[in-house]
């Protein structure tokens, strides 16, 4: 697509003009994520931030330094077509993987770019300058971090690799040498300006590849939205210090603005767990089911069908539908659609219950719902929804788990105590749709299963959802 | 420009990012977190730069994979942010019924109680 810009040509532009460039384009960037605040303005916003990145590329594209256009030319063409089939043909339940795999990939260029330069400035055989080199060493490791640890999330993320903690003992000594190691060596290499190692420069590209692998891999599925953000912040960060070598104010603003919503981002998602980030991410929770799970097997619940659910839902006058991961899992949010609009042609107020970790990513749940073309006014979040439980008829939890466990502000001793949940035992009935009584990523058992209100649906959530469609039909 | 010159930018333009990013609501975070992923794709003008310069195999290579990465970065980026945020535009909907479509109260905001 970029390639397009390629027709203004090779000529000569003064550098004040391409600096005056590069201010429209971080302009048009900042001004596109304002217009992201609301629904209605977001497509928009989009657009102009990548008509940003447009006029950023054609601009540099046009000036005297750019050569070896085959490469150029022959990358862009491969990259815009591989990204633009990638994108059109990802479905939405993977939409996080397929975040994960681009920022990857910006992170991966980050370090390579970090590389190029320090192979530019040793075959000029020049002195290299701290106020560039520093920046360089620190997106090369921060890059290299960034790649291999979304890579991982994406693999996990994607079912290629197990979804729970990973971790040998030990792990969390290995990194700390690793980390240590790489800013012994970065240190080493800054000492040594006048012509440092390239092997060990490359050594510490690799050092840096294995701990973004070591680091991602005992983090569990369910706390991959923290991991996500955090990794979308580094690689802000890395591309802001690629400015800094490149001596660029687009990369340095561009950069910075990603940093602020990874790091803002980071801070809401382990908020919304009421965990430290340091905890999410050291800590490899859910890698042992806690004590509590074993002692617990036999609780008496009560099972329903398809028709019992349909009446309880047909009867109620307010029904709040609370989606979890379950739902992605089962593809379930068109049919969990055609249920709700089923249930609001019989007049019955239906709103859906959203919880600021359900899915693997910010946001999960409202992209899957918006694609089945419910309205964003009816999805409501946690702590504006949870006053109006109590008046609720019924509770329906679809594919959620932890997230509602009343255990979290009734128990202090359980794992996930303190953490906000959707209280869907204030409704006064609840229907749980779930294929077994397992526990949720938590490993703990949920209470809200074994209430006198609570009635469980076994079912993957699409076929219930489906189910109680057509029976809702037959009323 | 020198290293204080840039890093005023660096922090002016980290406080402009919180105060913008801070006032997305969390119905759009997942398109915000795939647009700034687009954003940062920006690295690619380091490849475009540097490429210029390359005078071994090994420097076109990695420079021929940054940029193909930051390219990846970009376009998908985008794209994949202009579908899920055209999923958000209301489309009408000819065989809902209207009067249920809107439910007073349900979308006004209230102080939560954390």
């Amino acid at each position: 697509m970029a390639a397009s810009f390629v027709s203004a040509g090779a000529l000569s532009l003064d550098s004040d003009f391409l600096a005056l460039c590069y201010i429209a384009a971080f302009s048009l960037f900042i001004f596109g994520v304002r217009q992201g605040t609301h629904p209605t303005t977001a497509r928009r916003g989009n657009m102009i931030a990548a008509l940003g990145m447009a006029i950023a590329v054609g601009a540099t594209l046009a000036t005297d330094v750019i050569g070896n256009w085959g490469i150029i030319l022959t990358a862009i063409a491969a990259g815009a077509a591989v990204g633009w089939i990638a994108s059109a043909r990802v479905a939405m339940t993977d939409m996080p993987q397929m975040v994960a795999l681009y920022n990857g990939l910006g992170g991966g260029a980050v370090a390579l770019i970090a590389w190029s330069e320090f192979r530019d400035i040793q075959g000029h055989g020049e002195l290299f300058d701290l106020n560039v080199f520093i920046p360089i060493l620190f997106s090369m490791v921060v890059g290299s971090i960034s790649f291999w640890g979304s890579n991982i999330a994406f693999g996990k993320l994607q079912g290629i690799l197990p979804q729970r903690s990973v971790s040998v003992p030990g792990q969390q000594f290995v990194n700390g040498l690793l980390l240590l190691g790489l800013i012994a060596a970065c240190v080493a290499m800054a000492i040594d300006n006048e012509s440092p190692s390239e092997e060990l420069f490359v050594a510490c590209l690799i050092a840096a590849a294995l701990l973004g692998n070591f680091f991602v891999l005992p983090i569990g599925g369910a706390d991959m939205p923290v991991v996500i953000s955090l990794l979308n912040a580094f690689t802000g960060l890395a591309a802001a210090a690629a400015g800094f070598s490149l001596d660029n104010t687009a990369l340095i603003v561009g950069g910075t603005l990603v940093g602020s919503s990874g790091t803002i981002l980071t801070l809401e998602m382990a908020t919304a767990m009421n965990r430290s980030v340091a905890n999410i991410l050291f800590a490899g929770f859910g890698g042992a089911p806690a004590a509590g799970a074993a002692a617990t097997e036999e609780r008496p619940h009560r099972s329903i069908g398809a028709q019992d659910a349909a009446i309880a839902l047909a009867y109620a006058d307010s029904v709040v539908i609370v989606p979890g991961y379950g739902l992605a899992v089962a593809q379930a949010q068109h049919a969990v659609a055609e249920m709700a609009d089923e249930l609001e042609r019989r007049g019955v107020e239906v709103r859906y219950a959203i919880h600021p970790v359900a899915g693997r990513m910010p946001g999960h749940m409202n992209v899957l719902l918006a694609e089945a073309d419910v309205d964003y006014e009816k999805l409501i979040e946690m702590d504006d929804i949870n006053p109006d439980m109590p008046r609720t008829d019924v509770a329906v939890v679809i594919g959620a788990n932890d997230v509602t466990n009343p255990a979290a502000k009734e128990d202090p001793d359980s794992p996930i105590a303190g953490m906000p949940i959707i209280e869907t035992h204030e409704a006064r009935q609840v229907i749980v749709i779930k294929r077994s009584l397992s526990p949720g990523f938590a490993g703990i058992d949920n209470d809200l299963f074994y209430m006198d209100k609570t009635a469980m649906l076994f079912m993957d959530a699409k076929g219930a959802a489906q189910e109680i469609t057509s029976e809702l039909g037959e009323l | 420009m020198d290293l204080v010159d840039q890093l005023t930018i660096f922090v002016l333009a980290a406080f402009v990012g919180f105060e913008v990013i801070s006032k997305v609501p969390a119905t759009l975070h997942t398109p915000l977190m795939s647009q700034t992923n687009a954003i940062h794709g920006i690295v690619v003008l380091g490849g475009l730069l540097v490429i210029g310069a390359s005078d071994s195999l090994l420097t076109d290579v990695i420079g021929w994979i940054a940029i193909f990465f930051g390219t990846v970065n970009v376009v998908g980026g985008f794209l994949v942010t202009d579908r899920m945020l055209g999923m958000f535009v209301r489309k009408p909907k000819p065989d809902r019924d209207d009067s249920s479509a809107s439910t007073p109260g349900s979308s006004s905001p209230r102080e939560g109680s954390g």
